[in-house]
């Protein structure tokens, strides 16, 4: 439980002795920090009073660098943004390229994106649980987790070539057809993965010790996710029942039946579990998705080589594993955008750590920043 | 491995040591090849395929090597990722403070050139060689896990051949273009990267 902590120089002890708040650098290249991430701690005693998180460690610049690209090469670099979930970010942008050029999407290329961000989901979800589990001093629960992942990242090198960094949705599509025996692959995997998923929820959050670690760690009341403008996982495990593909539909999802898991309380536990649900879900989703699937064009028709949009901007956005991921584009009539913004919800989240830090301990603090499920690639961009 | 070391020295002088030396030598090539803890310097997206290599589909144990976020504990440091002028400092700190000898896999495009990120950003280094010493270099955006694996059987075969008199030293690896300037404390980016290129005059995807 949280204690009611104030910052103060200087920290008088319980002897009445003053004493200096101690001042505890993590990172940027910590084990737990989940990347580059720097945290300064403000700490009294054992607990913290203010956590501030460090940035911009793996700022890259992609977002001056699509300035200088054509609009179909920008698509490598989203890649690099979340790199846990590569198809989003390329999904997100293609999508503001298509709003902005008016292109339109052959219905097979719209039930590919969905499988595979489904299938994106279960593997993110993964990676975020199984960090999650590590952070908690359970390394059991990564090898239980990647042994979904590394089935679902088999299929995408099987679709793509790259295990990592697909470039695999495309401006008008995706790249290419879904290869011979791929669905019956993949449906075979999303059958054999959720009774994994359930066997991993029973093992993590069924287990006594870690759900004394991590209930009560960290909570955020439902008014505060939405005031900090937290999405996803952490914006739902909170209670607020946003997805964006449930409230804004986009793609073929309005065809699909599927629910959204929630959470009650907002803690670390609520956190982790929702994604391990929400992984069960999507299997559901790419499962039924196959089912719907005619075969047809994967690419739309008579693009141009060169794609040369109205002036004007577009902005759209997707549920990605992380949150509401948005994509800002400016065009001014020539072959490269005028300018790119990625609206990120790892971003948007992690500025939550220091509210949710505040009065735990340090050894919590590693476990909220794990539940946040940060990815730095997307955080500094 | 400091005792090996001076047994060297003092096996010099004496008559005959040389025979002893030698089989010294292989001996001690061979036990350091064996079991690299590797120090994950994982910056950015390479980052997944090393934590993927761990794991029990590719299971880096087999090789003896063992991932380890602690310079104190660890032979080889694996670069994973793209490493920015932010990040630059906290990287070079972090290979000073491992024990010699160290050895430094760069692992992917980014870490080995820039990768993508050479031309028209502001803010990535161009490789890690460009401020400290690499031993292997693995290209691939990012490899796979068994890229990596080969590249750590390419360290200990590299261990084994060179011997353990031509092992780099931090002192020699010292006159590497560049660290003067780290060296006297700088730590101004600009001057510790050393030679920026300059992007090309046609603009990249101009023609298309």
């Amino acid at each position: 439980m949280p204690v009611e902590v104030e910052s103060k120089r200087p920290v008088i002890d319980e002897l009445g002795r003053e004493v200096d708040e101690l001042v505890v650098n993590i990172g940027p290249s910590h084990p737990s920090t989940h990347g580059v991430c720097r945290i300064i701690a403000h700490l009294d005693g054992e607990i913290v009073v203010k956590a501030e998180p460090v940035i911009g460690y793996l700022h890259r610049g992609i977002e001056k660098m699509a300035e200088n690209r054509t609009y179909l090469q920008v698509v490598p670099l989203t890649d690099r943004l979340d790199y846990v979930g590569s198809m989003y970010a390329n999904w997100a942008y293609c999508r503001a390229v298509e709003r902005l050029a008016d292109i339109r999407v052959p219905e097979r290329a719209e039930y590919i994106r969905v499988i595979v961000c489904e299938l994106q989901r279960i593997a993110s979800h993964m990676m975020g649980v199984g960090a999650s589990g590590a952070d908690t001093g359970a390394a059991t629960v990564f090898i239980y987790a990647f042994e979904v992942r590394e089935r679902i990242v088999e299929l995408f090198e099987e679709l793509c070539g790259a295990r990592l960094t697909y470039n695999y949705v495309r401006p008008g599509g995706v790249s290419a057809d879904l290869p011979d025996g791929w669905i019956e692959r993949c449906r075979e995997v999303v059958r054999w993965a959720p009774d994994r998923l359930l066997e991993l929820d029973r093992l993590f959050f069924g287990n006594y010790i870690a759900a004394e670690r991590m209930k009560g760690i960290g909570v955020l009341s439902q008014s505060d996710a939405i005031a900090w403008g937290a999405s996803g996982p952490t914006a739902r495990a909170s209670g607020v029942t946003f997805d964006i593909r449930k409230n804004d539909p986009y793609s073929v999802y309005p065809r699909i039946d599927f629910r959204v898991p929630v959470g009650e309380n907002g803690d670390c536990f609520d956190r982790g579990r929702v994604k391990v649900l929400e992984a069960i879900e999507s299997c559901r989703i790419v499962d039924q998705a196959l089912e719907q699937i005619q075969p047809g064009p994967v690419a739309a028709e008579g693009l141009p080589r060169l794609l040369r949009p109205r002036a004007g901007d577009a902005y759209d956005h997707i549920e990605s594993a992380r949150g509401s991921l948005g994509v800002y584009l400016v065009s001014d009539g020539s072959p490269r955008p005028f300018r790119m913004h990625v609206r990120s919800p790892a971003f948007c989240n992690l500025q939550l750590l220091g509210l949710l830090a505040r009065g735990h301990t340090v050894s919590d603090l590693v476990v909220i920043l794990g539940s946040l499920d940060p990815v730095f690639g997307e955080v500094d961009r | 491995m400091a005792l090996v070391d001076s047994l060297t020295s003092a096996l010099e002088r004496i008559p005959g040591g040389g025979i002893i030396l030698t089989s010294m030598d292989a001996l001690a090539d061979w036990s350091r090849g064996q079991s690299l803890w590797a120090m994950p310097m994982g910056t950015a997206c390479c980052a997944m395929e090393l934590i993927a290599a761990s794991f029990s589909k590719f299971d880096f144990d087999r090789l003896g090597t063992f991932p380890r976020p602690d310079p104190r504990h660890t032979d080889v440091m694996i670069i994973a990722g793209t490493i920015t002028k932010k990040m630059q400092p906290a990287v070079r700190r972090l290979y000073d403070q491992m024990a010699e000898p160290k050895y430094v896999i760069a692992m992917g495009n980014c870490a080995v050139s820039g990768g993508i990120f050479y031309y028209d950003t502001y803010s990535v280094v161009r490789g890690a060689d460009a401020f400290m010493p690499v031993d292997v270099y693995i290209s691939g955006c990012p490899p796979r896990p068994e890229a990596l694996q080969d590249g750590v059987l390419q360290l200990r075969e590299l261990i084994r051949t060179r011997s353990l008199t031509d092992a780099p030293t931090y002192e020699r690896d010292l006159t590497q273009p560049g660290l003067d300037a780290a060296r006297a404390g700088s730590t101004d980016a600009e001057t510790l990267i050393g030679d920026v290129p300059e992007r090309p005059a046609s603009g990249a995807g101009e023609s298309l």
